[in-house]
């Protein structure tokens, strides 16, 4: 069972660096980082019309269907997809088996360039995730709640 | 697992719906996303066959309000309870920060759930979760029935382990509630002690 994702400050705005860039690189329209287990984690590009949240959980559920998929034929995993529109076409990249990358883009951009921008990206971001895993498993990082109180927790649900 | 994002302020919990075939996992879903406010709640994503049994997953996001100045999101899923979708409830349960096991009260309906709860255990344990410890409320559902088996006879076999358990009738939202509040609390209890 893999550790609590844990995100802070620092590691977050190089996140959102990674992925405005690669928006920017890719000619992208949207780009999304979204945890293995359906959680949001980062999004860049033209995100206002997208319900981001049920994308989020669509991805990873289409992630861990393929993964499931690819176990069943003899692969670990597909590491990358791509799905393709009328429109608008999507790309999804596993980073560092714990975070998918999702790219969302038209024809004013082409596959090659976008999986090529992705793969830098990828690695950028793998490095970030090491970095966030070492300082989550790290001494001094007790759990930010270890001090709220069954009040606490009753009151969220005092109507 | 849950996810807490110190820069946004946010912790997102998981909690899966879980039981046999028909036991109105969905139904749970849908009242809840029925009787909540707009801003509260996110789309009601439903994958399911053109005869409305769940394909792969329904999924529900909310968002509780503000603990110690961190917003709390619940994704709630559900599994397909058929008995062949066994792939697909493996898949759901990565991650999962709380359990609600949703029985048949129907008498015809128990062996159903007990082999439901047994896959349930399995499935936990292929992901390293142990059913003994995980956070898990069980709701005898179809109350109501006429063939409903006693509470006593259904608490025998459903839940050994003594968790908290409510009595309901998902489509007129009884019991829906109490269910939903009840295995959120022991999800943020659990986070309390830094699993």
């Amino acid at each position: 069972m893999a550790s609590q994702l844990v995100m802070y400050e620092e590691e977050f705005t190089k996140i959102n660096a990674v992925c405005d860039r690669l928006t920017k690189d890719a000619n992208a329209k949207v780009v999304f980082l979204v945890d293995k287990n359906g959680q949001l984690i980062s999004a860049a590009g033209q995100t206002q019309n997208i319900d981001t949240t049920s994308l989020a959980s669509l991805t990873a559920g289409n992630v861990a269907a393929m993964g499931g998929l690819a176990k069943l034929i003899g692969e670990a995993e597909f590491p990358m997809q791509f799905h393709q529109g009328n429109q608008l076409s999507l790309l999804s990249a596993i980073v560092g088996s714990r975070v998918v990358l999702v790219v969302i883009f038209d024809n004013r951009t082409s596959q090659g360039l976008v999986q090529l921008r992705v793969k830098k990206a990828s690695a950028e971001l793998h490095t970030i995730f090491e970095t966030l895993i070492k300082k989550t498993d790290g001494p001094g990082s007790g759990s930010p709640f270890a001090e709220i109180s069954d009040d606490d927790i009753d009151n969220l649900f005092s109507e | 697992m849950s996810f807490i994002n110190y820069s946004s302020r946010e912790i997102n919990c998981k909690i899966v719906y879980y039981g046999p075939g028909l036991c109105g996992k969905t139904t749970n879903l849908q009242y809840i996303y029925n009787k909540t406010n707009p801003e509260t709640k996110g789309k009601l994503i439903s994958l399911s066959t053109e005869t409305d049994r769940t394909l792969f997953f329904d999924f529900l996001p909310l968002s509780l309000g503000e603990i110690r100045g961190f917003k709390t999101r619940f994704h709630l899923y559900t599994v397909p309870g058929q008995v062949f979708y066994d792939a697909s409830r493996k898949l759901i349960l990565k991650g999962v920060d709380g359990v609600v096991f949703v029985a048949d009260s129907q008498v015809e309906r128990m062996e159903a759930n007990m082999e439901s709860l047994e896959n349930l255990r399995v499935n936990l344990a292929e992901q390293g979760y142990d059913l003994n410890k995980i956070p898990e409320v069980v709701q005898y559902n179809k109350r109501d029935l006429p063939n409903a088996v006693t509470l006593e006879e259904m608490r025998k076999v459903l839940n050994p382990r003594n968790v908290p358990e409510y009595q309901a009738v998902a489509p007129t939202g009884v019991g829906v509630f109490d269910t939903l509040k009840a295995v959120a609390k022991l999800v943020l209890t659990e986070l309390r002690k830094g699993s």
